[in-house]
């Protein structure tokens, strides 16, 4: 089963971080993404820049509008993203507490939906 | 054939048949409706020949047919649908696939299986109220509208949640086995959380006016019971199941003639079960001596010693504040706080027990909770602090949920400003 693991990072955590922590977690990164490559779970993910880039558009009586920013304001925000293959969902929850940012933030994990033509 | 005769059997094999069918098909729905038709089929087979030896072997065969038929009757059907009902794995079944599982379906042991469904229901992906209702409705065989009745809900609220639950469990692919080693002790501690709070919902029938829901305190013993036999080696599984005996034991002493709470203290000892409590004692004193002390054995060591005691005040407080003091390493909390602060006013009198209480009443988990005013009341009370405590009962019955708390706290209010007014305080 396809897993979006929706990376949710916490600013404050990350200001308040001495630089030899921030590095380590960056680098929990890199060693994650090489392990579920290994395994064969990994399909894609990535870094997300900062909310503040975001643009939002919304499309209404066929006017498309846009606003600066993320989709919904929030103090934690969407900072990645990982799409696995996994057996189940004990599985994907396992990797997502792999996860650096789950020890500050959070990790959504939600199925990917498997309906229509296969 | 006499329904309740009926009714013993199905709630006696509907764990272990569904978990059967369960296993095979991955699919809950499925195995419900067909084991739902293999009952039907029972009811009107087993009153013309006869009960049969092994009716679970019977019911599992039945339903499997049931599910075999259904299963082939679908593989017609365009895939676009299937996917949309199924999880995964039966959307792109083929015929011979449906045999294979068919096969699987023939084979032992169900033991394996039923506890797996047990962690399927508990899983902590799901809320804790999904919890409860999946595991008694697929674990247990109550009905939607039994388990509604019984936490007070609507009929459909509670058919909802088991359906969003089980649309969870497909779409999320919760899995259908034993949880990894490293998990085991977590996921065990879920399941026999919801197995405590089961227990509890019954014993403080939140809704009702009746004291205790009986049903709901023998289903978690029931319970309790099952995962005892599918895990004799975990110690807490046995403290569980020890705590629960002990405290049903004293069900028959917690009511009143008209419904009325009657504390502790109080309470008729003769009306206690005996032999209930004779199982709770044997079984907690041949766990702990293991070694691998946890919060439910501790519980029921507590419980055990005020079973034991003959009379209230032969209770050995002593050791219970020994067993508190050891809960409050293993598993702190204010709940657990406020517990040993009643065994301390018994060693060491009401001031020290008052002073630790004060500490509570600034915690966020206990602000405003009824235990921690009725609590303070009686001490306040036994401390001759006559106004402080009614302040405090009027405050307990206002928060508490029981009905019969209620009566019983308002009617200790009463009692204190009656004796108030007669001393012209």
């Amino acid at each position: 089963m396809k897993y979006m693991l929706l990376i949710h990072t916490n600013p404050d955590a990350w200001a308040g971080m001495p630089a030899k922590e921030q590095e380590d977690l960056l680098s929990g990164y890199w060693t994650f993404t090489e392990k579920i490559k290994a395994s064969g779970e990994f399909i894609s993910g990535e870094p997300l820049e900062f909310p503040e880039t975001a643009t939002t558009v919304r499309v209404r009586d066929g006017k498309r509008g846009m606003t600066d920013g993320p989709f919904v304001e929030t103090k934690e925000h969407l900072a990645g993203f990982y799409l696995v293959e996994c057996a189940d969902l004990d599985r994907a929850l396992e990797l997502a507490a792999e996860i650096p940012d789950a020890k500050f933030g959070g990790v959504e994990v939600r199925p990917v939906s498997n309906f229509g033509p296969s | 054939m006499d329904e309740r005769a009926f009714e013993e059997i199905v709630r006696a094999e509907s764990g272990r048949v569904l978990s059967a069918l369960i296993a095979r098909s991955h699919d809950l729905d499925l195995a419900q409706d067909a084991y739902g038709e293999a009952l039907l089929a029972a009811w009107e087979a087993w009153p013309v020949d006869g009960v049969p030896d092994n009716p679970g072997a019977w019911l599992t065969t039945v339903a499997r047919n049931r599910m075999l038929d259904r299963l082939r009757r679908e593989a017609q059907r365009p895939r676009r649908e299937f996917a949309a009902v199924r999880m995964g794995g039966i959307a792109t079944v083929e015929v011979e696939d449906v045999e294979a599982q068919a096969a699987r379906l023939r084979d032992d042991p169900l033991e394996d299986d039923e506890l797996q469904l047990v962690f399927l229901c508990c899983h902590p992906a799901l809320s804790q109220e999904a919890q409860i209702a999946l595991t008694l409705r697929t674990v247990s065989g109550l009905t939607t509208p039994e388990i509604a009745r019984a936490f007070l809900v609507p009929e459909s609220t509670m058919s909802q949640r088991i359906l969003r639950a089980k649309r969870k469990i497909a779409r999320a692919g919760i899995p259908f086995r034993m949880p990894e080693a490293a998990e085991l002790p977590s996921r065990l501690a879920a399941v026999l959380h919801i197995v405590y709070l089961v227990f509890t919902e019954g014993w403080n029938s939140t809704g009702t006016a009746d004291v205790v829901r009986a049903d709901l305190c023998a289903e978690a013993l029931r319970l309790a019971r099952l995962l005892h036999r599918l895990l004799p080696d975990e110690p807490e599984v046995a403290g569980l199941l020890a705590l629960l005996l002990l405290h049903d034991a004293r069900r028959g002493g917690r009511a009143g003639p008209h419904g009325e709470l009657v504390p502790l203290v109080e309470q008729d000892r003769d009306r206690w079960n005996r032999a209930q409590v004779a199982e709770g004692v044997a079984l907690i004193e041949r766990t702990l001596p293991l070694g691998i002390v946890g919060p439910y054995q501790v519980q029921a060591a507590i419980a055990a010693l005020h079973a034991e005691a003959p009379t209230a005040a032969a209770t050995d407080w002593a050791q219970i504040l020994a067993l508190y003091d050891l809960l409050e390493r293993l598993e702190p909390s204010p709940l657990v706080t406020l517990n040993r602060a009643v065994a301390l006013a018994e060693v060491e009198g009401t001031e020290p027990a008052l002073r630790i209480l004060d500490t509570l009443v600034s915690s966020a988990t206990l602000a405003g909770n009824h235990r921690l005013y009725a609590t303070r009341a009686h001490l306040l009370a036994r401390a001759g602090r006559f106004d402080e405590a009614s302040a405090d009962f009027a405050r307990a019955a206002a928060a508490s949920p029981s009905a019969a708390e209620r009566s019983y706290l308002t009617a200790r209010e009463a009692a204190l400003r009656t004796a108030l007014a007669s001393n012209g305080t």
